[in-house]
């Protein structure tokens, strides 16, 4: 077995405990209710935690599996994101073929310039070429209805769900890390996760001042929590990277606190949108936008950042 | 009894149907809303709103397989016979009951077919709309059958469903489906009043359907 391939199933092992503990916790919750009885709160939970293990699986399997296993599950991942993003986005029967094209041509072409490592292709290809392609075609069909609405809606479907996510299996090609650069995207996903987790944890338990009141429950206090925690995952995984423990601890710091604005926006767009969640595709967390928001602005601040740590 | 002969076209029905289920939830995602009812096994006439030909097929693969077994649609017979790859799909993997919607030809009395469907015990699926609504209405006026079930039936729910979204993955004169996510929301159940007149019920039919649709995009301020 390489060192790569067991550093991966140690990660996982460490993952696995976790998930272990969480699942007995809830267990316990549900053992102490009286027969018969159950808590809204601790099922809530427990739907949370399964789904969290389907995740680790999928993302483990995914890794052990290398490069094409990765590039599928997050094209997949782009795909249902998209799918949640458009379904709620303004359109008309003029945009038809314009949104065909992203789902079936350009979301498969910017995972197969990632896996080709084309960088310097995958990094303009959405914001430049699709941006200048797709509302020459829907202005072809002639309908000038809110039309830039149209345009600007599909086009950030695009950049969040394909351009963005795909910034995650592009770290493969970060050439420093050789065969590790996998370990890269655990690192990242990891610090993200976990950093939510305990902005989320704090914020309920002594968050105070609001970060955007009317919006979000987001807390000051709860974020400096959570980015702390972000910081000390880095640091304590920081032999999954090249670099040492000081600049994997600014790294995730960097990472986390972008992720959580980034679940900000989200909050934003989805009020503008009137629901609540993006779709229910994944049970107790909602859809794959809702449990992504934050990986999806972390990942191509966290790219260049390792790129440019390096040099 | 099933005859030996034709299991394998059985078998293949099964199979069709469950990879029609699958594609419906693993591409456009379709998502049943229970908002009036749960999905129990009662019986049931489910009428929902006609935009695309691909509305029976969604609103059936998002019936949980208990009750799908035992719902059968009411589908047009003349659409349904015309290729035998069409013939397969209405009569074995939905077993729609085929009505033919051309008088002059039909052999049988279609309000007949329904109720002895009905009677068998099987739930139905129905498009009170007719045909296809071409429209920026959201519904056509509704056809008499709806009332004339609900009369003839009266202790048979008549569940309002809305399909969502389905105009905007194929709409009318497109080639390629768009992966749009779908949702079919069920309303409360009704019944044709004591003495309620074939308009007003299918007044109040009409609108509690159309209740079920979601705001439409273009109110934006």
């Amino acid at each position: 077995m390489s060192d790569t391939t067991s550093d991966i199933l140690l990660l996982s092992l460490g993952v696995i405990t976790l998930l272990v503990a969480l699942t007995l916790f809830g267990e316990v919750m549900r053992g102490r209710l009286p027969v018969g009885q159950t808590n809204p709160v601790v099922e809530t939970f427990m739907q949370r935690v399964h789904s969290w293990w389907a995740i680790v699986v999928l993302l483990t399997l995914a890794t052990l599996a290398g490069e094409i296993g990765l590039l599928f599950l997050f094209g997949f991942v782009s795909f249902a994101a998209l799918r949640e993003f458009l379904t709620f986005a303004y359109k008309r029967k003029a945009d038809h073929l314009s949104l065909a094209l992203a789902f079936f041509v350009i979301l498969p072409l910017q995972y197969l310039f990632v896996g080709m490592g084309w960088t310097g292709l995958f990094a303009v290809f959405i914001p430049v070429y699709a941006f200048l392609l797709l509302p020459i075609v829907s202005a072809l069909r002639g309908d000038a209805n809110r039309f830039l609405i149209r345009v600007a809606e599909t086009q950030w479907g695009l950049m969040i769900s394909v351009f963005c996510i795909s910034h995650v299996p592009a770290l493969l090609s970060f050439a420093p890390a050789g065969d590790r650069s996998i370990l890269l995207i655990l690192f990242l996903v990891m610090v993200v996760q976990i950093g939510d987790l305990a902005e989320y944890y704090c914020g309920r338990r002594f968050g105070r001042t609001r970060v955007a009141p009317g919006l979000s429950p987001k807390t000051v206090q709860g974020m400096v929590c959570g980015v702390l925690a972000a910081a000390a995952t880095g640091a304590l995984l920081h032999w999954t990277t090249p670099f040492g423990p000081g600049w994997a601890a600014v790294l995730a710091a960097v990472a986390s606190v972008t992720g959580m604005f980034g679940s900000l926006v989200f909050a934003a767009i989805k009020r503008d949108k009137g629901v609540k969640d993006w779709s229910h595709l994944i049970p107790g967390q909602g859809g794959f936008l809702d449990q992504m928001d934050s990986v999806i602005f972390a990942a191509p601040v966290f790219y260049h950042l390792t790129h440019l740590i390096w040099t | 009894m099933v005859r030996v002969a034709a299991l394998p076209r059985l078998l293949a029905a099964r199979i069709v149907g469950h990879a029609l289920t699958f594609v419906a939830r693993f591409v456009i995602a379709v998502r049943a809303d229970w908002r009036g009812i749960e999905p129990v096994p009662r019986q049931r006439v489910y009428f929902a709103n006609h935009v695309s030909n691909a509305d029976m097929p969604i609103l059936w693969s998002v019936l949980p397989s208990a009750l799908r077994r035992r719902t059968r649609p009411v589908a047009a017979a003349d659409y349904w016979l015309k290729t035998p790859l069409r013939t397969f799909a209405g009569r074995d993997v939905f077993r729609a009951v085929l009505i033919d919607r051309r008088p002059e030809a039909r052999t049988e009395d279609p309000m007949a077919r329904i109720l002895e469907t009905l009677d068998e015990g099987s739930s139905l699926i129905i498009f009170p709309d007719g045909k296809r609504n071409m429209t920026e209405d959201p519904l056509l006026p509704f056809r008499a059958g709806l009332y004339n079930m609900g009369r003839a039936r009266p202790e048979v729910d008549l569940v309002p469903a809305w399909i969502a979204n389905l105009n905007e993955v194929m709409p009318k004169g497109e080639v390629i489906p768009l992966p749009l996510i779908c949702t079919v929301t069920f309303g409360a159940p009704l019944h044709v009043g004591p003495d309620e007149g074939k308009d007003a019920f299918l007044t109040r039919a009409s609108a509690a359907l159309a209740a079920l649709a979601p705001p439409r995009p273009d109110d934006i301020r």
